[in-house]
C-alpha cells in the first residue's frame, strides 16, 4: 500500500466500511437476481468500490453527483439508505423511484443524487449544467460526475468539458477507467489511451489516481474539490481502476484473459486496505468482524424492507410523467 | 398610446419582448444557446438583450447542441429557468438524446422527485429557400414523447404570452417558432396580457367544414377559409396551439358542428401528427364524420432549395381549398 496522508482511525474504518457494504450489497443483489427477484440489468460495481467511496468521502451535502449505471455504488457511499436503493431493485413503491428507475436510475433529492443514467456520456452535459446553477445559487457546491472510461469516445463529453472549462464551472470529472467500455478495450477505442491527457484540450486541471485506493482516492478528490471551490474551474481525476465481474449480467468476458482479472484482484481494493489497517495496527481482526456483522444486519434489514414493500398500483403507471409543481430544495 | 387601444406587432417583436418580461420577471431566468448574444439570435429574436441584460443572463454558447441543451436540463434540475434557444429544430437533432432521455424521462424516472422546468425555443418549418437541412417540420416527432409539452404558436399573441406560461410550467415545454413567421405583422390585445397553454382555438367559424392546423399552417388556412367563403362552403378554422398535450376535445367539437375535417400539417404525412389527429377522430367521433378525414401535407421528401419545387412540396392555399371542396361537395 502506499503511503498514506494523515487520516484518523474512524475515517479509515469508514472507508473500509464504506467500500465493504458496497461490495456485500451487491453480492446480496446477485443472489436476488439469481432467485429472479431482480430483473433487467445489475452491473456490478466490484472492484471499483475504492473510486466512489474515496469521491464521497471528500463531497459535502451541499455538493451534487451525477452517476452512471452502474451506480449502486456511488448512491451508497453518497449516503442514499440502503433500504430504499434495495426496494428499488425489487421494483417497490418504497424504493427511492418508486420502482419506476431501478438498478440503473437511482434517483435522491435528498442526497442531490441526479441519477444513475444509462445512456454512456449523457450525464456529462447535465452535470454541466447541475453546477452551472451551483455557480449561481449555491456558490461553492461542487458537482462530482462519474463516467466511464467508455464515453471519452461520446461527444458529449468534449462538449461537456469544453464548456466546462470555458466557464469555469464547478464540475469535478471523475472518470472510471475500468478498461474496458463493455467488451472492447481502451485501446482499441481511443486514438489516445491516456485518458487524463484529453483534460489539457480543454487546459482543464487533471491528475491520474489509483482507483484501486480509497485513501489515494480520496486525497485527489481533495485537492480537486479545494481547487474547485476556490473558483479556478473543472478539476479531472482518472481513476485506473478494474470491474472485476462481468459487464452485467448477461456477459461471458470473452474479451479479456482469465490471467489479467486474477492480477487485478490481488490489487482488491477492500483487502488492501483491511492489510493495510491491520498491518498498521489501525484496527484488529474483532473491530472489522464487528463492522462486517453490522453490515450483514444493514443488509438483512434492507432485504426485508424490500420484500415487505409493496408495488406501485398499476393505476399510477403514468404519475409523475407531467408533473404539477416544482419540488423545491428546501422542500427535502 | 391608450392601453385599450389593440396594437400591432411583428411575431419576431413578440418573442423578444416575451424574453424580456421572463428576464425581468425572474432572477432565476436566462437565455442560452448559439449566437443569442453578441449576434442578436440568427432569426433577430434576441437582438438588443445582451446590451440590457448582460452576459449572465443572455449566454452565447459554443456550437455544442447536447452539451448546452443537456447544460439546460441540469440547470433547471438544479433550481434555475433556462430558456435554451436551439437555432433551429434542425439541429435538435443533435441534442435530441438529451431532450428524450434526460429532460422528458427524468421527471418519471426519479418517482417524481426531480422536474426539468426547461424552455428550449426553436425555429421549424419551411418556406425560405433554406433547402432540406434547415426545412424540417419536427414539433410531430417531439409530440410523441411523453414528459414534453410542445407549443405552436401561429398569433402574434401566443408568441407574446406563451413563453412565460411554458415558464411557469415545472414540465419540460418545447416552443416552435416557425420561420416564416417571425416578419407576420398582427395584432395584440394589451387587455390580453396571459394566454393558457392547454387548449386549441376556434380562429374562424364556420359550419360547413373543419381546417385543423397549427403554426403557419393558421394563415394559409384562414387565407383557404376566405376562398372557400367566396365559393359559399363555411370553413371553421382550428388553431391547435399545443401539440402536445392536444387538446382533442376542441377538434372534435368542430367536426361534430361541420362533420367534415380537413388536416394541414407542414410535417411529413407518414407517422405525422395529421395521423394522430385522424386516428383520434376515427377512434372518437366516427359518427360525427359524413365525409373521409382529409389531410394536406408536405410531400415526403426532403424540401428542396428551388423555389418551384420548395412551393410544391408544401401544403398551400389552393391545395386546402381543393381537399375543403372536395369533402363539402361529395356530399
Amino acid at each position: 500500500m502506499s503511503e498514506k496522508p494523515h487520516l484518523d482511525r474512524a475515517r479509515l474504518h469508514e472507508l473500509y466500511r464504506q467500500m465493504q457494504r458496497i461490495r456485500r450489497f451487491e453480492a446480496r443483489c446477485v443472489e436476488l437476481y439469481q432467485a429472479q427477484k431482480i430483473r433487467g440489468f445489475l452491473h456490478l460495481y466490484d472492484g471499483e468500490e475504492a473510486v466512489a467511496v474515496g469521491v464521497m468521502a471528500a463531497l459535502e451535502p451541499r455538493d451534487a453527483v451525477v452517476a452512471t449505471y452502474r451506480e449502486h455504488g456511488q448512491a451508497l457511499a453518497r449516503g442514499v439508505p440502503m433500504d430504499v436503493l434495495m426496494a428499488e431493485m425489487l421494483g417497490k413503491v418504497q424504493g427511492c423511484c418508486r420502482g419506476r428507475g431501478g438498478s440503473m436510475h437511482l434517483f435522491s433529492r435528498a442526497h442531490r443524487f441526479f441519477g444513475g443514467n444509462a445512456i454512456v456520456g449523457a450525464g456529462l452535459p447535465l452535470a454541466a449544467g447541475v453546477a452551472l446553477a451551483d455557480q449561481r445559487l449555491r456558490p461553492g457546491a461542487v458537482t462530482a460526475c462519474f463516467f466511464g472510461e467508455g464515453a471519452v469516445a461520446e461527444g458529449a463529453f468534449h462538449e461537456s468539458m469544453n464548456l466546462a472549462s470555458l466557464w469555469k464551472l464547478p464540475v469535478l470529472f471523475v472518470c472510471e477507467n475500468n478498461r474496458y467500455a463493455m467488451g472492447v478495450p481502451l485501446a482499441d477505442a481511443e486514438s489516445q489511451p491516456e485518458v487524463v491527457r484529453k483534460a489539457a484540450a480543454y487546459r482543464m486541471a487533471a491528475e491520474p489516481v489509483d482507483g484501486m485506493d480509497p485513501v489515494q482516492v480520496l486525497t485527489a478528490t481533495q485537492r480537486a474539490v479545494a481547487h474547485i471551490r476556490s473558483g479556478a474551474g473543472p478539476y479531472f481525476l482518472e481513476c485506473r481502476t478494474y470491474r472485476f465481474r462481468a459487464h452485467s449480467m448477461f456477459d461471458t468476458q470473452a474479451y479479456r484473459r482469465r490471467e489479467e482479472v486474477d492480477a487485478w484482484r490481488r490489487q482488491d481494493p477492500i483487502t488492501r486496505l483491511q492489510r493495510w489497517l491491520l498491518e498498521s495496527h489501525l484496527t484488529h481482526a474483532e473491530e472489522l468482524a464487528a463492522i462486517d456483522a453490522a453490515i450483514a444486519r444493514e443488509i438483512d434489514e434492507a432485504v426485508a424492507f424490500a420484500e415487505a414493500g409493496s408495488p406501485e398500483p398499476v393505476g399510477e403507471l403514468e404519475r409523475f410523467v407531467l408533473l404539477d409543481r416544482v419540488v423545491q430544495e428546501a422542500d427535502t | 398610446m391608450n392601453d385599450a387601444t389593440p396594437q400591432t406587432m411583428t411575431y419576431r417583436e413578440a418573442c423578444r419582448q416575451a424574453i424580456r418580461d421572463a428576464l425581468q420577471a425572474d432572477e432565476r431566468c436566462f437565455v442560452m444557446g448559439e449566437d443569442v448574444g453578441l449576434y442578436g439570435g440568427c432569426y433577430a429574436v434576441t437582438k438588443g438583450l445582451l446590451e440590457e441584460f448582460g452576459p449572465q443572463r443572455i449566454v452565447d454558447t459554443p456550437l455544442a447542441e447536447v452539451g448546452f441543451v443537456g447544460a439546460g436540463v441540469g440547470a433547471a434540475l438544479a433550481g434555475l429557468r433556462p430558456i435554451v434557444e436551439i437555432m433551429t429544430c434542425n439541429f435538435s437533432l443533435l441534442a435530441l438524446d438529451q431532450i428524450l432521455n434526460n429532460a422528458a424521462t427524468i421527471p418519471h424516472m426519479s418517482g417524481g422527485q426531480f422536474a426539468v422546468p426547461l424552455v428550449i425555443r426553436m425555429a421549424t418549418g419551411a418556406g425560405r429557400q433554406l433547402a432540406a437541412q434547415h426545412s424540417h417540420s419536427l414539433e410531430g416527432w417531439y409530440a410523441h414523447i411523453p414528459g414534453l409539452k410542445v407549443l405552436a404558436p401561429a398569433t402574434v399573441e401566443d408568441a407574446r404570452h406563451m413563453l412565460a406560461a411554458a415558464l411557469a410550467d415545472p414540465n419540460p415545454v418545447l416552443i416552435f417558432e416557425h420561420i416564416v413567421l417571425y416578419n407576420a405583422e398582427g395584432p395584440l390585445d394589451p387587455a390580453v396580457t396571459a394566454v393558457d397553454i392547454a387548449h386549441a382555438k376556434v380562429r374562424r367559424s364556420g359550419s360547413d367544414v373543419s381546417l385543423v392546423t397549427y403554426g403557419n399552417g393558421l394563415p394559409k388556412c384562414l387565407a383557404a377559409a376566405e376562398g372557400l367563403q367566396a365559393e359559399g362552403i363555411a370553413a371553421e378554422v382550428i388553431d391547435l396551439r399545443v401539440l402536445r398535450p392536444l387538446d382533442m376535445a376542441t377538434v372534435t367539437a368542430s367536426v361534430a358542428r361541420t362533420h367534415r375535417c380537413v388536416i394541414v400539417d407542414e410535417g411529413w404525412k407518414s407517422g405525422s401528427l395529421s395521423a394522430e389527429i385522424a386516428a383520434r377522430l376515427a377512434e372518437d367521433a366516427l359518427y360525427e364524420l359524413d365525409a373521409p378525414v382529409r389531410r394536406v401535407c408536405t410531400r415526403e421528401v426532403p424540401v428542396p432549395y428551388a423555389e418551384h419545387l420548395e412551393t410544391a412540396a408544401l401544403p398551400q392555399v389552393a391545395d386546402i381549398v381543393a381537399a375543403a371542396r372536395g369533402l363539402v361537395r361529395a356530399a
